[in-house]
């Protein structure tokens, strides 16, 4: 944020679009905009032209906390041997969807 | 007439159908110029999907037009042939959208005064005596509110932007301003629709037009030019020097390769 005064560039959003109503909006990509309406209006424009959307999110960039590399060890190797933890050991009904 | 030229009979819900149709034509191919040259990538998919927009309503208006003109008797005319094919004293579009493109604040404004006044149209058209009419208003509808909400967002952001952006987009409204006249100018061909109740007259459509205008200039802190006494006449068919060159464009390829599909 404290870089923008002296750049040209509008700020970077990242973009999230539903594509139908139940479901979760997935990250489908960034775009500059000078705000947050017109950030909105872009990402219709860019990323729901060939009807990918019933609903868009967009968050600044530089508003998103992420996890860091360095850490991936520590954090996420340490879930590779409890298979226990996975729902697989149920038989689910066959017309239960988007479990 | 140029050889391989159409001409199609003006009557007056044919007429009615090529100002529309043409308005939505000659626009829909002036926005598609900023196509690799909008100001920034996103806004240039923005300002192309517009002008998609556009040619899809064209498609639908012409090959209705030219199915209208069928049953007057006339061989009957694709949306192709009378895209492409006519000589241009036979285009009914407003003077407005054959002018050239102009910077980013120009186009804003023109997008803005005719997305408005389409915008009009498609409102009262969705209750046309035509059905088939009504059915693309109700489409079309939805399109031009989109359209007029982006153009009036930008206006509101350069008219209060920079000192460059402010005194662009006043330059635009003086050029533009000229050219609104004829957008409520109504004649015969207005009365017969009006008549019909296939659509409204466009002298019907000035207060609610000055009224939607109004709020976005107030927001914008703009004053429009005084009313011009000067008269556009593309309506008629009496065009700028521009729209020669807009349709030795246009028309190129199917002059070229006549019948030619995709």
């Amino acid at each position: 944020m404290g870089t923008e005064a002296s750049s040209n560039e509008w700020p970077l959003w990242e973009v999230f679009v539903r594509s139908r109503a139940g479901l979760d909006h997935k990250h489908c990509g960034s775009l500059h905009a000078a705000d947050a309406k017109m950030a909105v209006q872009l990402a219709r424009e860019v990323y729901t032209r060939r009807q990918e959307g019933s609903s868009i999110w967009v968050v600044r960039s530089d508003q998103i906390v992420a996890s860091d590399p360095g850490d991936k060890d520590m954090f996420f190797d340490p879930m590779e041997d409890k298979v226990y933890r996975h729902p697989t050991f149920y038989k689910l009904p066959p017309d239960v969807d988007h479990m | 007439m140029q050889a391989g030229s159409n001409a199609i009979i003006h009557e007056p819900a044919v007429e009615y159908l090529l100002r529309l149709g043409d308005t939505t034509l000659i626009l829909g191919q002036r926005l598609g110029e900023w196509c690799g040259h909008a100001p920034v990538l996103e806004e240039d998919i923005a300002l192309t999907n517009m002008a998609l927009d556009l040619i899809g309503q064209t498609r639908a208006l012409l090959t209705h037009a030219g199915q209208l003109a069928a049953r007057q008797g006339q061989p009957t005319l694709s949306e192709d042939q009378l895209a492409f094919l006519r000589d241009e004293r036979d285009y009914r579009n407003l003077t407005l959208v054959e002018l050239p493109r102009g910077d980013f604040a120009f186009t804003v404004l023109r997008n803005l005064m005719v997305s408005t006044w389409l915008k009009l149209h498609w409102e009262r058209l969705a209750a046309s005596s035509d059905a088939e009419l009504a059915g693309i208003a109700g489409k079309a509808l939805k399109e031009a509110r989109y359209h007029q909400e982006h153009a009036a967002d930008w206006l509101l952001r350069l008219a209060g932007g920079t000192d460059e952006s402010r005194r662009r987009v006043e330059a635009a409204l003086a050029e533009l301003w000229r050219y609104v006249p004829e957008m409520f100018e109504a004649d015969a061909v207005d009365a017969a629709a009006a008549g019909s109740a296939l659509g409204p007259s466009r002298a019907e459509l000035r207060e609610p037009w000055e009224a939607e205008m109004a709020a976005v200039f107030a927001e914008a802190d703009l004053t429009p030019p005084a009313p011009s006494r000067f008269r556009s006449t593309s309506t008629q068919g009496v065009h700028t020097e521009h729209m020669g060159y807009i349709l030795a464009e246009m028309q190129h390829l199917q002059r070229s390769f006549p019948g030619g599909v995709w």
